[in-house]
């Protein structure tokens, strides 16, 4: 990746040029006619350079569900984005284990947002979103990104961890620092500020973890973690501890947060499906779904060969790294028709890879769905338009599909 | 045509003349039967067409494979009887099959 020249034409570039990883191609919304031609030319395609070494890219979405599927020839260890974990913060989260580890750590986290969980905390976020959405300023231009989005997924993380909801801006801080490393995906944290606010993150969770654990349980994630005698002692592994709690910071922030920014933007750049929306709210649960795969707010995932084994018509040796683009099978119309299209009607909406197949599939969809469909549904009551006025600036990563800002405008009904 | 029926959580029961060769998830949608998400479409890779089989029919219905079993297990309500309903073929066998479907799909 070279900073000075611009990103190559991507119709012409020679396939072993081609540089997928470059975190520009999300940067500048330039990656749709990159993956279209590797899914039409070379599906499995392997890139012997790129600033995070060799590796294997999949476009399609049936390849993509099969490798996903497969945990036995493709593991998730040692790392699940595409560049390696930075040795100066060794991190191990249930994300990037294979099972049996995996599935002890991951049980004990899902009660939290299991749906009988998830109902109890319905009325909560539907009065959030109200509060939100009734403070904008109607008419006048503000950030959406920052006065709906990041407020409502932070509030929401602050209540899944039981976190000092005062503090709780320090959640997306941490979040986007953990994610935002040059050799994790391609961003621009500096070192210096990762480590702080890493140490920072682990030294504030470590002391809530032992006020807690002189309180009443609750069913925050920390409390589950404490409950499950196979986590109960979490905190004295800080490798572990801190790996898992940004995992869960991560899931549980960027990416409803950017689908949120994300069908914004997605009904303004097709006013005739927001016009759809207008005459039928009803479609919302469906419009949710689409606003999911058309967003994908993690581009990929990353495996790691661990044998020798054939994958369409090409030979994937043990150790290599195997990427799962979740962005480009979302937008493969072989399987989905007119992917290109923002479309809130369609017949099976569900049927989308962002949340990713297989034993590692999101844990926290329904609550990511639900916090979109309120999310909606008040939008609906109250605005006759959330209004685009500017251009978003997108984040710079290969992995974060997501927005840093998005300027708008709510025009009364 | 075999006759099947699927009780959903809250009591309501659906029993669909179903079609053979093709699984009982993709019958069940066929016949709008609600209460199963089938988000992979069939590839034993979501869990979202999680049921249970009534225990007398567990045999007919066949055994679980790795793969079912690794999803089956990732689901907080897994019973001895649970099964991805993508995973179960439908044949004249199971003329009378009845299974009841889980509170919610995650």
């Amino acid at each position: 990746m070279n900073e000075a020249l611009a990103l190559p034409d991507a119709m012409t570039i020679a396939l072993d040029e081609m540089d997928v990883s470059d975190p520009r191609l999300l940067e500048q919304d330039a990656w749709r006619p990159f993956f279209a031609r590797l899914r039409r030319e070379d599906p499995v395609h392997f890139q012997a350079d790129s600033p995070f070494g060799p590796f294997w890219s999949i476009t399609r979405f049936k390849d993509i569900v099969a490798v996903d599927s497969d945990h036995e020839a493709f593991s998730s260890e040692p790392a699940i984005f595409i560049g390696d974990r930075p040795v100066d913060t060794p991190t191990q989260s249930f994300i990037a284990m294979d099972p049996p580890e995996h599935d002890i750590q991951r049980r004990a986290a899902q009660p939290v947002v299991a749906p009988q969980n998830l109902a109890a905390m319905e009325d909560l976020i539907r009065s959030r979103v109200v509060e939100i959405l009734d403070g904008l300023p109607v008419g006048e231009t503000f950030d959406w990104v920052d006065k709906v989005s990041i407020n409502l997924t932070t509030q929401m993380l602050a209540t899944l961890f039981d976190f000092p909801f005062e503090e709780r801006h320090k959640l997306t801080y941490w979040s986007d620092v953990a994610t935002g490393a040059p050799e994790i995906a391609g961003g621009n944290v500096p070192k210096e500020e990762r480590l702080a606010a890493l140490g920072e993150c682990l030294a504030t969770f470590t002391r809530l973890w032992h006020e807690r654990k002189h309180r009443e349980p609750g069913f925050d994630l920390i409390s589950l973690l404490q409950r499950d005698p196979n986590t109960a002692d979490m905190v004295d592994d800080p490798k572990n501890f801190l790996g898992n709690l940004l995992l869960l910071i991560v899931g549980g922030n960027d990416t409803t947060r950017n689908s949120a920014s994300g069908g914004v933007l997605a009904l303004n750049q097709h006013p005739a499906e927001y016009d759809k929306l207008r005459r039928d709210p009803g479609l919302i649960p469906g419009m949710v779904s689409e606003i999911i795969r058309w967003q994908t707010p993690l581009a990929h995932m990353r495996r790691t060969a661990s044998r020798d084994i054939e994958f369409g018509g090409k030979r994937i040796r043990r150790g290599e790294k195997v990427v799962m683009w979740y962005l480009s099978g979302n937008y493969d119309d072989t399987v989905i028709e007119d992917a290109d299209q923002f479309i809130i009607d369609r017949s099976n909406p569900r049927h989308h890879i962002s949340f990713g197949f297989g034993v590692h599939r999101c844990m926290g969809n329904r609550l990511a769905e639900m916090q979109l469909r309120i999310l909606w549904e008040e939008i609906m009551q109250r605005f006759h338009a959330v209004e685009v006025v500017g251009e978003p600036v997108r984040v710079r990563s290969n992995f974060v599909r997501g927005y840093k800002s998005l300027p708008a405008r709510v025009l009364p009904l | 045509m075999p006759k099947i029926t699927l009780i959903e959580y809250g009591g309501a029961s659906h029993t669909i003349d179903a079609e053979t060769g093709k699984s009982l998830m993709q019958n069940a949608l066929d016949n709008g039967v609600p209460g199963i998400d089938a988000d992979c479409g069939g590839a034993c890779a979501c869990g979202t067409c999680h049921v249970f089989v009534d225990p007398d029919w567990m045999p007919v219905t066949g055994e679980t494979d790795a793969m079912e079993e690794a999803m089956l297990g990732m689901r907080p309500d897994r019973a001895e009887t649970s099964r991805l309903s993508c995973q179960i073929e439908v044949s004249e066998e199971l003329d009378g099959l009845l299974v009841r479907l889980p509170e919610f799909q995650m």
